[in-house]
């Protein structure tokens, strides 16, 4: 076992601190290539992660990078600094602990290359340029220990695949490298170990005491559709009241602005109340960050951009508004009330409408069983690895065989075959087109075996573009007259916006004024309803473990666990038609308002439901039932049309799917969204910097174009497979829909009834109606157009 | 279907594709069809876009010279990324050029892309005059019945950006041609100081529709 330095085990005594037993087993374990510790917050997981590195380094330790920190967070490498300098210094130990990320300045970056600390905090991204510099080898020579902190957060995403390319390039410069994972709960261990590294000892904390978790009892039942959880504002600041600190959890950011905002009318005895969401400016950001380590305020809604970082002191409740979705991100945002470790967390389930309440009983199931959700994500995505390729290039020649070699040691990529990894070398090196006309068509260059730049000067233009993370294209929303900025809107957003359009941001109605400079001037307008109040709407679908959940509870004979309204209109639903079960499609087909309406209750998350949607539409099309339209949740969807489908299992073979996701999917929008962020993670195309927008003319143009460009031309092209697999798993969710035909096999139950049933009842106030594509579009534009002429006199 | 545009005495139909037919003189124009763009930014050892959009440009063009049966054609300047541009430009494409040349009267105009002469048939002007009017890459603030390209504007729709022809009593400001163009909003200072305040911006696209120009 490694001890620690006597200084800092005194300073500990001192201090009254005893370790906790996870962090005595990490000094135990210090040695081990790969260490995976799964703890709850509050249990000193990041001390934890650090022990082994003080005291290796001891009191007066040699010059020369010896451990990597690398986080998520920007703010928590500042907060990590802060609270590693207390026992350090606290001890006298000559330990430098720097950061390193976008925020640093550039002095400080060019120092810490020719000096680097004994410590350095950083993120993937700030990571991934520090190893592009040519004297990589060098600033890296020596380091002992790689610490990955909130590893399972980045094991979701681009930005963890990126992180494990650049940890297996570093083990190549340093074969002894250790590697530390610190992880919240997650449901599949072993699955994070492979993530981290080839051989891991995963260890796991004491989880502490279950959570102390149930659903929000209100007077007024929820509501039959819609997100908001508006109707709970009485209980909720009740529940605010009786305790310090509050943070309420919403699903999106216009909920929670939406929310805030009547909140805060309800709010007669002015409880200071914050809001926080990641389309807030950084200074709104960080002000509600600063009261609240201040303790000075007693509630926060937020969404997802609190779910990580600083432990806030003080939470003592965490309020979950609309259903989860997902039961291992509720578990981790119930963490967040953790104000003592081995105290019970303690959380509140709001759900917003009627059907949440069944998701919520179901989540609440869940976590009392301790059993957590998670899709596998399948292999690395390709486009991280052709940036990867460009970034190695960067720093100098290498070898593909290497190369290969090492990128295959990387948990997402261990199943890469050669031909797959030759295709992105030649992306990165000549585009990968069909049409092989041209020598210029030269990013990299074999000379002697190694491949590198053809210019070397293109190594400056690979480095801006570095990272997985894609902006949306944003603009910024200040007041008129060059006001206090207030936040951020997407650029479709603010395009849809007519002066005097008022929505919601920052908590406040504004009314829009003008696009002047990529900025949206607005003026304050009080007391009125804002008229268009959606914007950045990231919607996640239910995971697949709570549909089931939620089948499962329909298959109870009676409800005695659910609140009264909702069993009793479960029982209605069982008395009219019945109630959908795991073992075959439910469809209910009736006649309502002059139209032919179905129900399809696929329970596949609202992604695939979406996308089933769209594609048992277009073959209503096809079979001349005249669909006029579609909506989608995640448990169901509602067609509606002039005819009644009564032949429904032709509709559903999977065959038939596919063959109209072949036709459909090429042109979608979503594809062509994909294929941008693909194009930009890959090289193809640079991001758009502000500043470059700026200067008027555009030299740049729509990715669109070259989507549809290389669809017609090279219909093959690397970076249109990629599209297709990101487009599946993403946003269109295919393979929920192939899982549900397997769920149903060929029960395909279609009842026929006179009227709307229960359950498909709150589907009619569904807001996101989604017309069926034709001449609609184009109707629309031709009717707009001329209304605008006669508004000006010109027709 | 086109939008007939009656502009100084004489009827011209802005197509969906973004050019510009004028019957009674069975003239096309085109403007900013910036030919080799992917070859010239790969040289300067920039990005590797699709090397495709000369053929598709071409494409385009020999569509709207099939269907206009125009016997002279006016490509308004940038019609070369650069002067360099030619010579990377496949031998396919170039022989294309030239068939779509042959038999018709075809004037390069110059831009600020391709400044100078090509190595192609032709007539090379700085600008052209066709009574009533002049055509010319950049707009001349001070004159009237004026044709020209370079700002390729666009506008909004019912949410969707699309290249569109710029109209005002005075003068007619093309959208850009080829395929790889970027667009710059109507909205923007250099177009509305050029503009009248009664500017009409007519929008490409399958349906060629005509609204106020969004300042």
């Amino acid at each position: 076992m490694t001890n620690l330095p006597p200084a800092l085990a005194d300073w500990f005594a001192a201090k009254g601190w005893a370790l906790h037993p996870h962090q005595l087993d990490m000094l135990a374990k210090a040695q081990d290539p790969a260490t995976l510790l799964i703890a709850p917050t509050g249990g000193g997981k990041t001390l934890a992660g650090f022990l082994p590195t003080l005291a290796e380094l001891g009191p007066n330790p040699a010059p020369g990078l010896h451990t990597l920190y690398v986080s998520p967070l920007k703010a928590l490498t500042a907060d990590i600094r802060r609270n590693l300098g207390t026992p350090i210094e606290g001890a006298g130990l000559k330990i430098r602990v720097e950061d390193r990320t976008g925020d640093t300045s550039y002095t400080q970056r060019r120092r810490q290359r020719a000096d680097p600390p004994h410590i350095l905090l950083t993120t993937p991204e700030s990571l991934a340029l520090l190893l592009s510099y040519e004297d990589a080898p060098r600033i890296f020579q020596g380091i002992q220990r790689v610490i990955i902190d909130e590893i399972h957060a980045l094991a979701e995403s681009k930005r963890g695949d990126q992180l494990v390319l650049q940890i297996a390039r570093l083990q190549s410069l340093n074969p002894g490298l250790r590697r530390i994972g610190l992880s919240a709960t997650v449901e599949n261990p072993p699955a994070l170990a492979r993530f981290l590294a080839p051989e891991t000892t995963i260890l796991e904390a004491d989880p502490g005491p279950d959570p102390d978790i149930s659903m929000l009892e209100t007077e007024a039942p929820p509501p039959w559709s819609g997100g908001g959880g508006r109707y709970a504002i009485p209980a909720i600041l009740n529940e605010v009241t009786r305790h310090q600190t509050t943070l309420i959890f919403h699903n999106t950011r216009a909920q929670a602005e939406l929310f805030f905002h009547d909140l805060w009318l309800a709010n007669t005895e002015d409880l200071p109340i914050g809001i926080h969401h990641g389309s807030l400016s950084r200074e709104q950001r960080e002000r509600v960050e600063h009261a609240m380590t201040a303790g000075a305020l007693r509630a926060v809604v937020c969404t997802g951009s609190l779910d990580l970082g600083i432990d806030w002191g003080d939470v003592d409740l965490v309020i979950q508004v609309g259903a989860p979705k997902n039961v291992k991100r509720l578990v981790q945002r119930i963490g967040r009330a953790n104000h003592r470790y081995n105290a019970p967390s303690k959380a509140l389930l709001v759900p917003a409408n009627r059907f949440e309440v069944v998701e919520c009983q179901a989540a609440l199931d869940a976590v009392h069983a301790h059993t957590l959700d998670g899709e596998p994500r399948g292999p690395g995505p390709r486009d991280v690895l052709c940036q990867h390729i460009l970034a190695t290039a960067c720093s100098g020649p290498f070898d593909a065989d290497q190369l290969y070699a090492e990128v295959t040691t990387a948990g997402p990529y261990a199943a890469l075959t050669r031909p797959e990894f030759d295709a992105c070398l030649d992306f990165t090196a000549t585009g990968g087109y069909a049409l092989k006309a041209y020598d210029r068509w030269q990013r990299l260059k074999q000379t002697h075996g190694n491949w590198h730049l053809r210019d070397p000067r293109a190594a400056a233009l690979i480095r801006q573009n570095l990272g997985t993370i894609i902006d949306t294209e944003n603009l910024k929303v200040r007041l008129r007259n060059h006001g206090a900025p207030l936040g951020e809107v997407e650029e479709g957003f603010a395009a849809s916006l007519t002066p005097g359009d008022t929505f919601l941001i920052a908590g406040q109605i504004v009314r829009y004024e003008s696009l002047r400079e990529m900025t949206v001037e607005v003026s304050k307008t009080p007391g009125r309803d804002p008229k268009v109040a959606v914007f950045n709407g990231t919607k996640f679908a239910t995971s697949t473990l709570l549909a089931d959940r939620i089948l499962e509870i329909f298959q109870q004979p009676s409800w005695p666990d659910l609140p009264a309204h909702t069993a009793q209109w479960l029982s209605l639903q069982r008395e009219v038609s019945r109630l959908p079960d795991p073992h075959s499609l439910l469809l209910e087909s009736f006649p309502h308002d002059g139209r032919e309406h179905l129900v399809i209750y696929g329970f596949a998350g609202r992604n695939a439901q979406q996308t089933l949607g769209l594609l048992v539409t277009k073959q209503m099309e096809q079979q001349g039932l005249a669909p006029l339209g579609f909506v989608a949740t995640d448990y169901a969807t509602l067609t509606w049309g002039l005819d009644p489908v009564t032949d429904p299992a032709p509709l559903f073979s999977l065959e038939t799917l596919r063959d109209g996701l072949e036709s459909w999917l090429s042109g979608n929008a979503v594809m062509k969204r994909t294929f941008r962020d693909t194009a930009i993670i890959s090289g193809l195309i640079e991001r758009s910097h502000q500043g470059r927008r700026k200067s008027g003319r555009q030299a740049t143009f729509s990715s669109d174009i070259l989507y549809d460009t290389l669809k017609k031309y090279d219909p093959d092209h690397l970076l249109l497979q990629i599209t297709r697999e990101e487009a599946l798993r993403g946003l269109i969710d295919f393979s929920r829909i192939e899982a549900m035909l397997a769920r149903v096999g060929p029960n395909i139950d279609l009842k026929r009834l006179k009227r709307v049933t229960p359950l498909a009842a709150p589907l009619f106030f569904e807001p996101s109606r989604i017309p069926v594509q034709g001449e609609g579009r184009d109707r629309l534009a031709v009717s707009q157009a001329q209304a605008l002429m006669e508004a000006a006199g010109l027709a | 279907m086109h939008h007939a545009l009656f502009f100084h005495g004489e009827t011209l139909h802005l197509m969906p594709s973004g050019a510009l037919h004028w019957p009674a003189r069975k003239t096309l124009a085109v403007s900013d069809l910036h030919l080799g763009k992917s070859e010239r930014l790969a040289r300067r050892g920039g990005t590797l876009l699709p090397p495709y959009e000369t053929q598709a440009t071409l494409e385009k063009l020999d569509r709207d010279l099939e269907h206009t049966r125009a016997e002279t054609v006016i490509c308004l300047g940038d019609s070369f990324d650069d002067l360099a541009a030619l010579d990377g430009i496949e031998e396919t494409s170039r022989l294309w050029i030239t068939r779509l040349m042959a038999g018709r009267d075809w004037t390069w105009i110059t831009g600020n892309h391709d400044p100078g002469p090509i190595d192609l048939g032709g007539t090379h002007r700085a600008e052209l005059k066709l009574q009533p009017f002049t055509f010319r890459h950049i707009a001349d603030p001070a004159d009237r019945a004026e044709i020209s390209g370079h700002y390729h504007p666009k506008a909004s729709l019912a949410g969707q950006s699309k290249p569109c022809f710029l109209a005002d009593a005075s003068r007619l400001i093309m959208p850009a041609y080829g395929v790889y163009t970027g667009g710059l909003r109507s909205h923007h200072s250099a177009l509305t100081a050029l503009m009248a305040k009664d500017a009409l911006a007519i929008l490409t696209g399958p349906r060629v529709l005509a609204i106020p120009m969004p300042k």
